[in-house]
């Protein structure tokens, strides 16, 4: 029982990070209806951003923290700026390629300027082990949990709460009417580039920090599973995309403590399609009807 | 079969005639030398499995990001069976195999997944495909991460010529046939085409299959050509490389998708010089072409040989581009 929890705790802290990547992929696709293929790699960029400021500039790391993801956030606006907005009236499957190009760019970019061996991520803060009733949980990993939460719950209170979240949450309805209604459709994309592009280099640092590495193609596999996550909760729907998050890292690492370790993407994947066959909009989707 | 169309044929068939006679003659010359030679194999191989995926995302509309598994199940039917069965008997028995194979598996996740919409299909397709990987990966017959060496090399240019041309030709007629017709209609409105009682799913599954063993071909050639197989040449990279050729020839344009095909292998090989810088520029390239023409250099248009030859044919061509 206590190895089963102690799989469960392990598999949240990953989760959270998954979450954090599915979030920015929920919101773009919910907003412009684009799978952000970079999104992944702003994960990484986000990782190397925190390596700078914690192994360059010797920052305290949540400093470095929120210095990557402000960072990052540009670097998403910017994309966007560049290789998606002049293609929002062209067929979806060339945004989808143009954002391919973008993934292929910094990966191979990044390959260029700084190589592509791993790095070790500098040990910001001193790994301590907490020990209840037989459960072991590291600091890095509370870091970890409570980061996430507390980003999922500032996200939320923006996207209820406050004039631009319900500008998002109009363009994301209908954004012929949004624009009626007078809202800067740009403005809002831009804004949804930045947040997502922000929780992504979060999620990049903190999974730095845990796993003690980080090289130029680590956003290839998370970036798929984030996606996965995003679309097992329901894409386009912003607690789907935590849960579907969490789902996936419990899933991971409790295949991962069986003998079946060697199958864990194949079992997530196999549980994909179960869920898309068994119902098609996600986890926490909802039924649209379709009017002839 | 009135005379136009006679000489439509006859061209077409001199026009491909006369590349083939062209390679033979560069080679022969030493103008192409054992690098060109791998250009142009590789080339046919990605025109074939290009083909293949066309017909699935260009005609039939169903977004697919799994055609690296079938390509897998080509190649390593090929190999495994070439492993038992030696000589050119073993590539032939292997690569039929791979192909039929490809095709059942094609239609045991087209049917139940085919149902799925737009993205939803493409991300199931793309966990299939990474499922199979992952299941080679793992087994003991396939040698595991590190792949199965030393295949036997029956593949030259010329069979890989031949067979993409077949493959064009065989794409092309399928379009213009009664089922071409039939799956171009499901992708241009599902609802109005299921209330001229055609069978979407039927149609569908046939769209994919069809790519799927195209795929699997394509798959079987690079095995024997390259005589190395890993899981790893059959990630999701592999998927949208084909995807890539696809988009930027323009989606549903089969002479596009050749062109293209033809141009990123000859950048490719250009881009050999670079070393790293290669695929830096290989993305940039990608996106500036998309930014300047988001359909694809073609557009659903093909590159008409009647239209050139025969102005004003009988409209045989433009028809079923006009849509899309």
């Amino acid at each position: 029982m206590t190895i089963f929890i102690q799989q469960v705790i392990n598999g949240l802290m990953l989760g959270s990070v998954y979450a954090l990547l599915a979030l920015g992929y929920t919101m773009v696709y919910g907003i412009i209806k684009l799978i952000n293929f970079a999104h992944g790699d702003i994960y990484m960029l986000g990782a190397y951003f925190g390596y700078f400021f914690i192994k360059v500039l010797h920052l305290n790391f949540f400093i470095a923290l929120v210095l990557a993801m402000a960072v990052s956030a540009v670097i998403g606006v910017l994309i966007e700026y560049i290789a998606y907005r002049p293609l929002r009236h062209s067929p979806r499957i060339a945004v989808l390629i143009s954002a391919l190009g973008i993934a292929f760019l910094l990966e191979n970019g990044m390959t260029y300027l700084y190589g592509s061996d791993q790095r070790s991520f500098p040990q910001a803060i001193k790994t301590v082990q907490y020990h209840f009733y037989g459960i072991q949980v590291s600091n890095i990993q509370l870091i970890i949990a409570v980061t996430s939460i507390v980003l999922m719950l500032l996200l939320t209170y923006v996207v209820k709460r406050t004039k631009m979240g319900r500008a998002m949450r109009a363009v994301s309805a209908d954004p012929d009417a949004a624009t009626l209604m007078g809202i800067n459709i740009n403005h809002t994309i831009s804004f949804t580039f930045a947040i997502g592009s922000a929780l992504a280099a979060a999620g990049g640092v903190l999974i730095g920090l845990y796993y003690n590495s980080i090289d130029p193609l680590m956003g290839m596999t998370p970036g798929l599973k984030a996606f996965v996550a995003a679309v097992l909760g329901g894409i386009g729907i912003i607690p789907g995309a935590a849960v579907g998050g969490w789902l996936i890292g419990i899933l991971e690492t409790m295949v991962q403590a069986t003998s079946f370790s060697a199958y864990k993407d194949a079992i997530v994947y196999a549980m994909l399609i179960v869920i898309l066959l068994i119902k098609p909009t996600g986890i926490l989707g909802k039924n649209k009807r379709e009017k002839v | 079969m009135d005379q136009t169309h006679i000489k439509y044929t006859l061209s077409w068939a001199a026009m491909a005639a006369m590349g083939f006679v062209l390679i033979f003659m560069a080679q022969m010359v030493g103008l192409i030398g054992h690098y060109g030679v791998t250009t142009i194999v590789l080339i046919g191989i990605n025109v074939i499995a290009a083909l293949g995926l066309n017909l699935v995302v260009g005609i039939s509309g169903q977004f697919s990001l799994g055609h690296a598994g079938f390509m897998a199940i080509g190649a390593y039917a090929t190999a495994l069976i070439m492993g038992v069965l030696p000589g050119v008997m073993g590539f032939i028995v292997g690569m039929v195999t791979g192909i039929a194979v490809s095709g059942i598996v094609a239609l045991i996740v087209g049917i139940p997944t085919l149902r799925l919409r737009g993205d939803y299909l493409a991300i199931a397709t793309l966990g299939f495909a990474e499922i199979i990987r992952i299941v080679i990966m793992n087994l003991k017959i396939t040698n595991g991460p590190a792949g199965i060496f030393g295949i036997a090399p029956f593949v030259s240019w010329q069979l890989v010529y031949i067979l993409a041309v077949i493959t064009l030709i065989i794409v092309v007629n399928f379009v213009r046939s009664m089922p071409g017709r039939a799956i171009i209609a499901v992708r241009d409105n599902e609802i109005a085409a299921e209330s001229l009682g055609i069978n979407t799913t039927k149609y569908k599954v046939i769209a994919f299959v069809l790519g799927a063993l195209f795929a699997a071909m394509a798959g079987s050639l690079r095995a024997s050509f390259i005589q190395s197989i890993a899981p790893k040449d059959y990630a999701f990279m592999q998927s949208i490389m084909i995807l890539i050729i696809i988009v930027i020839g323009g989606i549903g344009s089969m002479s596009g998708t050749v062109i293209t095909a033809i141009a990123l292998g000859i950048l490719d090989t250009l881009l050999q010089n670079f070393g790293s810088l290669r695929m830096v520029i290989y993305s940039v390239i990608l996106i500036v072409v998309m930014l300047i023409r988001p359909q694809g250099i073609f557009g659903s248009r093909e590159l008409s040989l009647k239209k050139w030859l025969f102005d004003g044919g009988d409209g045989h061509d433009t028809d079923h581009t006009e849509n899309a």
